[in-house]
């Protein structure tokens, strides 16, 4: 049996909130126990950091107090947002190799009445405690529908395989986890050498030409190489490269549709589960084609009516765009 | 400037380096900086996946951190285009934290006014300001505050994706609430008289 302190995140029961689903339908065929901390709070992102320092690492630590008074039979936490995960890690790290932020915190964390003795706690992420932890062989073991067929590019984003304090992963650049386990589900598994590159982070909302810049050079390069889908393990990857693929479009005149799942919907395909029960059908790049290859079916949702179509409209003067003549080109 | 000699001039030395403000920035990152060790490689902006856009490559405002150009350097948007991605700090052959040096800058730009364009520190602030008031993330109200307030003209092309999280349930209408606020004020408040000074 596999024990741990669950840090869900706060994008876990919002915009990945089919994270969360498709991780609740994987907990049982794997005899994963996830204790949720108690109260948790959110972790400041990466935005906090920038603003106010001990304030930041206090908001951090609170949430491994928390966990460290909760803890019972485990002293792991697990994370699975890569942003939550880097930031509850380099909390733990950075108090222990600078004593004096130890102490401030601690100092802080005593207004509320809590404490934390850093390294006290193992801050590890979902994909780490399932490869090498259940492990590749157990994980195997629980397919029954093997999603043979399928092409996917693991993406693994920044912040999970980067800084790596600990030094958890295979490497920083090109880690090969996330390919071993989809391996294991039986995908085929396209190699993608951007794996690690940024998907622009917060930058969709401060810079968006810099984020659709780095959006658009992941989807181009997932589709060149056959792709029919990315597969992620962190809710602000999904969230860039899904509900920002419209808007990286209309930037750049193209017309991408490369649908972005989390990792554990896939495993709850390969388990058996339905698609509404691994949360598919929320993602705004529909990933119905893609899943039709491996005989998934999932229900149509409504969707929101189209647009007006242009020889219906009002005579209206035309409006010039700057990739007109290149979509014109595409017709 | 100190009375130039001969021997300075011909060590290459203009004038007494003044390396306060290098060591302020070291002083006030989280962890050990090893800002200091910075051996002016440029392998940091050569790994950076957004230094094009970047008014100095890191190795740049690394000399100029160093030449104590304070004014410069707050103003600079090198900090703010950070998309703390780590490419250069695992490659740093000095292991300076760079991204966290990054963090340091923006929260001395935010004290001093010192920034040039607030679309960025105003993003962090209104996301500070929900996570101070709930305890958690409250994505629609950080949107339409930070969207109201800096891409009016983004919105409408932006609606048909707003809706489109909000009716598949991505979006929560309400924000939630911890349950000990109080205690987490608490610890701010007292988190906030606090200054890394050793």
């Amino acid at each position: 049996m596999n024990k741990y302190l669950l840090y869900p995140g706060c994008s876990m029961d919002s915009s990945a909130k089919a994270y969360m689903e498709s991780l609740n339908s994987i907990v049982e065929p794997l005899d994963l126990h996830l204790e949720e901390i108690e109260d948790w709070n959110c972790c400041g992102a990466t935005e906090y950091l920038g603003i106010n320092l001990i304030p930041a690492y206090s908001l951090i630590a609170r949430n491994l107090a928390l966990a460290a008074k909760q803890t019972s039979d485990t002293r792991t936490v697990v994370a699975p947002c890569s942003a939550c995960y880097l930031n509850l890690a380099k909390a733990d790290y950075y108090m222990q190799e600078r004593p004096t932020l130890g102490a401030k915190v601690n100092e802080a964390l005593a207004a509320g009445g809590l404490e934390y003795k850093a390294g006290t706690l193992d801050v590890r992420h979902l994909i780490d405690v399932l490869v090498y932890d259940v492990g590749l062989d157990a994980i195997r073991k629980a397919v029954i529908h093997p999603l043979s067929g399928l092409k996917v590019v693991p993406y693994m984003g920044c912040m999970l395989p980067r800084p790596d304090y600990q030094h958890r992963w295979s490497d920083h650049e090109h880690p090969t986890e996330l390919d071993d386990l989809l391996r294991a589900l039986g995908a085929d598994v396209i190699d993608y050498p951007l794996t690690t590159s940024c998907c622009g982070g917060h930058m969709t909302q401060i810079g968006p030409e810099t984020a659709f810049e780095l959006i658009h050079r992941l989807v181009s390069d997932a589709d060149e190489r056959g792709a029919q889908m990315m597969v992620t393990v962190c809710p602000m990857c999904q969230m860039n490269i899904d509900a920002y693929q419209n808007e990286m479009n209309h930037f750049f005149g193209t017309n991408f549709h490369m649908p972005i799942l989390f990792f554990t919907q896939l495993m709850g395909l390969a388990f058996g589960r339905k698609p509404n029960e691994v949360g598919i059908g929320v993602e705004l790049v529909s990933a119905r084609n893609a899943l039709a290859h491996i005989g998934v079916e999932v229900p149509v949702t409504e969707e929101p009516a189209a647009p007006r179509k242009k020889d219906e409209g009002l005579p209206m003067p035309r409006r010039w765009t700057k990739h007109e003549g290149k979509k014109e080109a595409v017709k | 400037m100190p009375q130039m000699t001969d021997e300075r001039v011909r060590a290459g030395m203009t004038r007494e380096e003044d390396l306060s403000l290098l060591n302020e920035v070291s002083m006030k990152t989280a962890g050990v900086s090893h800002l200091e060790m910075c051996i002016q490689c440029g392998t940091c902006g050569g790994s950076c996946p957004v230094a094009a856009d970047m008014d100095h490559t890191p190795r740049m405002l690394f000399a100029m951190l160093r030449a104590g150009m304070r004014e410069e350097v707050l103003r600079s948007n090198t900090p703010w285009l950070c998309v703390s991605c780590y490419h250069c700090v695992v490659r740093c052959p000095q292991e300076v934290h760079i991204a966290d040096v990054m963090y340091t800058l923006k929260g001395m730009a935010i004290q001093a006014k010192l920034y040039t364009d607030s679309t960025a520190p105003h993003f962090s602030q209104t996301f500070v300001g929900m996570v101070e008031t709930f305890g958690r993330g409250y994505e629609l109200g950080l949107a339409t505050r930070h969207y109201l307030r800096h891409f009016p003209l983004r919105l409408p092309g932006m609606m048909p994706m707003g809706l489109g999280m909000i009716s598949k349930g991505r979006m929560a209408i309400v924000p939630k609430k911890i349950k000990h606020m109080d205690q987490l004020t608490k610890i701010l408040d007292r988190a906030k008289e606090l200054e890394l000074t050793s």
